[in-house]
């Protein structure tokens, strides 16, 4: 474990992003402290631009802190990507284990369902999903998490086929263990390290996902979030670029360090130094 | 053989569009409320009358299989029914539309495949310098870069501060244009919205070539392509490249679906007429029948896609059977 977080801290773009995460989470975490006024409230007069008094980065045509509204954001923004993330690789890894393991007609019949959803392209999908089921963030988590899963569950399914007929797995099923045993204790553990890499891209899409959504005002209307600045500012932008400036700084900011620790794990876990686009 | 396989793949994406229309069926009986009501677009403009109608029409009261095949049968006559806010078949609304999207998706896509390719071999070719260096790097920003926001800049480089290109719609309005000139006006409009939906997949291609690339020239036959005296060019041209865009022709096809999704987002900021803004219309008017009828035509447009992708790839490799 300490050989692995060196050898993934010693390539600099794993070093930065880690860093650049941290601080997100410092941000999302310390935000209630930092602004304890609601991001919803009005603080000061509109279109306030950036470094005015009280508003380090100026205010929005309400006049909402902008700088709050960042800050309270960066708390949605993990929670839906990382929760999403974690739905779908939950759905993904079930779904591809058993292709993998079981084979035959069970195999063929998921494969086919996970053609399907790859092929629906996921981004409409989402908001197809979201609008009829109206936005909150349960339906934007699941929704994300619909479009999600069927990478994952290939990508297990393959690892899962090449270690299937391994020694250790043969072993277990002689010594009488039930399939499940088998599958959790014996198979994925050792298909842990590519499952872990996309994972962590996962939730970097499923960030840049949910910013969309609510950039088209289809997001949780009670939760403040990046994308939702920047949609609700869009018409005023040519007076007010700051409004939808900040906002996408910090989605950028946070999506480009996820997939830097997304790389870095990768290199780190793998010395093969496979390119990160076959795990995804 | 090859001719037989290609039926296969046909018939497979007739399969995956069927699905998808049963799919359409069941989002509309999953979602809260009366399915009348829910294809009637809930902003209050149905009357009695017409819900009985579209009740009948869709067979909404008899059983569930029943009411699917009615629907499918409309379907496959290419009937993704009416719309009562506007007044229009659903069809002839999006038909209306599509060839906007199809004109911005198209350029988005040889954009950003040319692109992506050039900008990754050329990295991959002086792996290690500076230009590897600074390509790498961009490529990772706009990676990491929402659409919308890229778009958004766009418009306040371009259009607001260096008032260069135009930031809405898809011609001039007012100005009675003919010929080239008409042409190059649509070409003025749509640069911004082409280059937003490009730079995501440009990143993407230039990823992906780069890394399909730096793995191809290690293989042995480009070994024995130098070892037998060939030219730099004939290495990369004839050996390296040929290899190495293979996988990156299987991206495209797969990543097609996520441009004609993006382009939902570029066409409401770019005010763009096509199809994404139609679906994105009709969500604010609670107009369910357009927004699904959209859906099911870009999943077809996306099927038919990956069915030509796969059948360049056959072509492209004849190692490859398509099974």
């Amino acid at each position: 474990m300490r050989a692995l977080f060196s050898r993934f801290i010693r390539t600099r773009g794993g070093a930065i992003g880690l860093l650049i995460f941290l601080a997100v989470i410092v941000m999302a975490v310390s935000a209630p402290w930092i602004f304890p006024i609601s991001p919803w409230e009005i603080t000061g007069a509109p279109f306030e631009p950036p470094l005015s008094e009280h508003l380090l980065l100026g205010s929005d045509m309400l006049g909402r802190d902008i700088a709050a509204g960042i800050a309270h954001g960066a708390y949605a923004s993990l929670l839906i990507g990382v929760v999403s993330a974690a739905v779908a690789l939950a759905f993904g890894i079930t779904l591809g284990a058993i292709s993998g393991y079981a084979g035959g007609w069970i195999d063929q019949t998921l494969m086919g369902f996970l053609e399907l959803f790859q092929t629906i392209p996921s981004f409409v999908l989402a908001v197809v999903l979201v609008a009829i089921f109206n936005p909150s963030i349960v339906a934007i988590v699941s929704a994300i998490a619909i479009v999600s899963w069927p990478p994952i569950a290939r990508l297990v399914r393959a690892e899962v086929l090449s270690v299937r007929s391994r020694e250790y797995v043969q072993a277990a099923w002689l010594t009488g263990r039930s399939n499940a045993a088998i599958v959790f204790k014996e198979i994925l553990p050792n298909t842990l390290s590519p499952i872990v890499v996309s994972g962590s891209m996962l939730v970097a899409t499923a960030i840049l996902l949910e910013s969309a959504l609510s950039f088209l005002g289809l997001g949780d209307p009670n939760v403040m979030s990046w994308g939702y600045i920047i949609g609700a500012s869009r018409t005023v932008m040519r007076q007010a670029w700051w409004m939808s400036v900040f906002p996408g700084l910090a989605i950028v900011l946070t999506v480009l360090a996820i997939n830097l620790i997304g790389e870095a794990l990768n290199d780190a876990l793998n010395p093969h130094l496979r390119p990160v686009e076959e795990a995804i | 053989m090859k001719l037989r396989s290609a039926t296969i793949r046909a018939a497979k994406a007739i399969a995956v569009v069927a699905l998808i229309a049963v799919l359409n069926f069941f989002l509309v009986r999953m979602a809260p409320g009366d399915p009348a009501q829910f294809l009637a677009g809930q902003s209050g403009a149905a009357d009695e009358t017409y819900l009985t109608q579209l009740r009948q029409q869709f067979g909404l009261d008899k059983p569930l299989l029943t009411q699917l095949a009615l629907y499918a049968k409309h379907v496959a006559q290419l009937d993704l029914g009416y719309s009562h806010q506007q007044q229009q078949p659903v069809l002839t609304l999006i038909l209306d539309r599509l060839p906007a999207t199809l004109l911005l998706t198209g350029c988005a896509f040889l954009l950003s495949l040319s692109l992506g390719v050039l900008l990754g071999v050329l990295s991959a070719r002086r792996v290690g310098t500076w230009t590897d260096t600074v390509i790498s790097t961009v490529a990772l920003l706009f990676y990491a870069t929402p659409i919308f926001w890229s778009g958004l800049l766009l418009i306040l480089i371009f259009s607001v501060s260096l008032e260069w290109l135009p930031a809405y719609g898809y011609s001039s309005i007012g100005v009675s244009m003919t010929g080239l000139q008409a042409v190059l006006d649509v070409a003025r409009h749509a640069l911004l919205p082409v280059i937003t939906l490009s730079l995501f997949y440009i990143a993407i291609y230039a990823r992906l070539a780069r890394a399909s690339m730096l793995d191809v020239s290690q293989l042995d036959f480009v070994k024995t392509a130098r070892a037998k005296g060939l030219s730099e060019a004939q290495v990369l041209f004839r050996h390296v490249l040929r290899n190495a865009l293979l996988p990156v022709i299987t991206y495209a096809g797969i990543h097609a679906g996520g441009l004609v999704g993006g382009s939902i987002v570029v066409e409401t900021i770019f005010a763009w007429p096509g199809i994404g803004r139609l679906a994105l219309e009709a969500v604010a008017q609670r107009d369910y029948g357009i927004l699904l009828g959209v859906f099911f035509v870009i999943s077809v447009i996306v099927v038919s896609v990956n069915l030509l992708t796969d059948l360049v790839y056959v072509y492209a490799d004849p190692r490859i059977e398509l099974s």
